[in-house]
């Protein structure tokens, strides 16, 4: 590509150029039913009636809303947000400790020699590896949406919801986290005849521990974003506040709402950096 | 919540460590103190009637609709879904180069501030909130999600580009302005080869994760697979829903292949 820089002397001329053009017509063709699909009419933005819905909302987002019965509402919305992210990533926890555990390679006893029960473990970890990437696979707000649809709206949708994704993620990254440390401690424990738990304990958690902490303490970061999110299938929390605002127009509010959720994500990066430092 | 007993391990089992405990301690409290908050009835949750409820619910997903002008209805949605990222992807690549411009300092430094703070705006509002806004501005429908992606790709985009177009390493562009060059031919031929690979790389990975997304955003109207999946739920047609479902995996997993393929092909 860069042979051009070498000819100085040519008046300058791009020998790739005729090929660029090409490429970049066809990827327009390409492109065309694409932008199609997409209904792509960046016109829209500027017809009257859109513009003057948009410019009288963004006109009302000054001065941001200040009632004090606005900010009680506000800062439940708030704390809810923060309990459905902690409880959500604590049941997390509960899925995700023993399907690790279930799926480390790290801790199979019948690995280590030609047992009876090589097969049977393999297909075991197999099924949690797979349970794993489906609990993972659909996307929190999804699960959300649909246990809004059984269990009625409020936070217990997004718990539940969170606890499943997160769950998945949690328990993937825990045995890749469990296997990628030294796992001699562990097989020597395992081959002196000790049980895997204590195995678990003594040979693989003492040199994981702090990965496997802050990793914890990240997923909870995203959790905080993740739960602000499902508010707006109505799950509960500042999302869902910032879905009826929005709905209703109101400016002010949605204002209001936006700088919260941009705090609140701040302070949980700070909450989490800080607790990873303390519990390294 | 169960690391901090084990986080004090390699310190020796035996050694006190008054921090490790007053932070497990905490975070117990904080776990405890978050389910009182809710006040999630727990008991009605996992009693007999909630799991006969929530079985019935299950089983209403199946068999999923299979109606030949429903599965062309849902392969058009899944299309949609995928243009939107597609194109909202592309956008932003676009968008991202001409904000890292003078994100990455090119414009001096003023501009390098300005530029690196609108990114940051760009970035820290989530994707679904500028679809709801995107809605109010361009009317339901796919654009408003091309749009929405769009906006928070190019906060992405751009901070990562800017961050690709400083490390590079300056000679090849320092020649080329020493040998008289403009400082627009020096910048094309001299550092954006350089840069261009990990541009394309940015981007795909980009891409994936918007697929993801499109396929949620149609939950505030933004078309696509999402508007299927809400409109059917809201209508109670749990069959049509998870033919709706089943799509929704099928496009993640085929697109997940396609770049996995085309990234170790960009590898080597």
């Amino acid at each position: 590509m860069s042979t051009v820089a070498a000819l100085p002397g040519s008046a300058a001329r791009d020998p790739e150029a005729r090929r660029r053009l090409g490429a970049a017509l066809l990827a327009l063709v390409v492109l065309w039913p694409l932008l199609q699909l997409a209904e792509f009419r960046p016109a829209v933005l500027f017809e009257a009636g859109n513009l003057r819905v948009m410019g009288g909302f963004l006109a009302s987002f000054m001065p941001p809303a200040h009632a004090p019965e606005f900010l009680g509402l506000l800062l439940t919305a708030t704390l809810e947000t923060l309990a459905i992210a902690t409880a959500g990533i604590a049941l997390a926890l509960f899925i995700a400790a023993p399907l690790a555990i279930c799926a480390t390679r790290a801790l199979s006893v019948s690995r280590i020699g030609p047992g009876p029960g090589r097969w049977r473990g393999q297909a075991l970890r197999g099924a949690v590896r797979g349970l794993l990437t489906i609990l993972r696979a659909v996307p929190e707000i999804v699960w959300a949406l649909m246990f809004v649809r059984v269990l009625g709206l409020g936070p217990a949708a997004g718990v539940l919801a969170l606890a499943i994704t997160y769950g998945g993620m949690l328990g993937k990254v825990y045995t890749e986290i469990l296997e990628s440390t030294d796992t001699r401690p562990a097989r020597t424990l395992l081959e002196a005849g000790s049980g895997r738990l204590a195995a678990l304990a003594y040979g693989l958690i003492p040199n994981a521990a702090q990965e496997l902490t802050s990793y914890t303490v990240y997923r909870w970061e995203c959790a905080v974003r993740a739960s602000v999110i499902m508010g707006f299938v109505g799950a509960g929390g500042l999302g869902q506040l910032m879905d009826q605002s929005m709905k209703m127009l109101n400016g002010g509010e949605a204002s209001t709402i936006l700088l919260v959720f941009l705090l609140l994500v701040l302070l949980a990066d700070a909450i989490s950096a800080a607790l990873r430092r303390a519990l390294a | 919540m169960s690391a901090p007993e084990t986080s004090c391990a390699p310190r020796g089992a035996g050694d006190f460590c008054l921090s490790c405990l007053l932070t497990s301690g905490l975070l117990v409290v904080a776990v405890v103190a978050s389910f009182a908050y809710l006040q999630i009835d727990f008991g009605a949750l996992f009693s007999r009637e909630a799991a006969v409820g929530m079985g019935e619910f299950v089983a209403s997903f199946f068999p999923p609709a299979s109606a030949p002008p429903f599965l062309a209805k849902t392969a058009l949605g899944a299309l949609q879904t995928f243009a939107v990222a597609a194109v909202g992807t592309l956008l932003a690549a676009l968008l991202g180069v001409l904000c890292a411009l003078p994100a990455a300092g090119r414009a001096g430094g003023a501009l390098r501030q300005v530029a690196r703070f609108a990114l940051n705006v760009l970035r820290s509002v989530p994707e679904l909130v500028w679809a709801t806004l995107m809605v109010l501005a361009a009317g339901l429908g796919p654009f408003a999600g091309t749009l929405a992606l769009a906006l928070h790709t190019t906060g992405v985009l751009g901070r990562l580009f800017a961050e690709a177009i400083e490390n590079a390493p300056p000679a090849a562009e320092t020649a080329l302005r020493e040998a008289g060059s403009g400082s627009a031919p020096a910048f094309l031929y001299g550092t954006l080869p350089l840069v261009w690979p990990q541009f394309i790389a940015y981007g795909l990975y980009r891409l994936e994760m918007n697929i993801r997304m499109a396929a949620v955003l149609g939950f505030v109207g933004a078309g696509g697979l999402g508007q299927m999946l809400y409109f059917h739920l809201s209508i109670f047609q749990q069959a049509e829903a998870a033919t709706v479902l089943i799509a929704m995996l099928l496009l993640v997993l085929v697109v997940d292949a396609i770049s996995h393929q085309l990234r170790g092909q960009l590898a080597n």
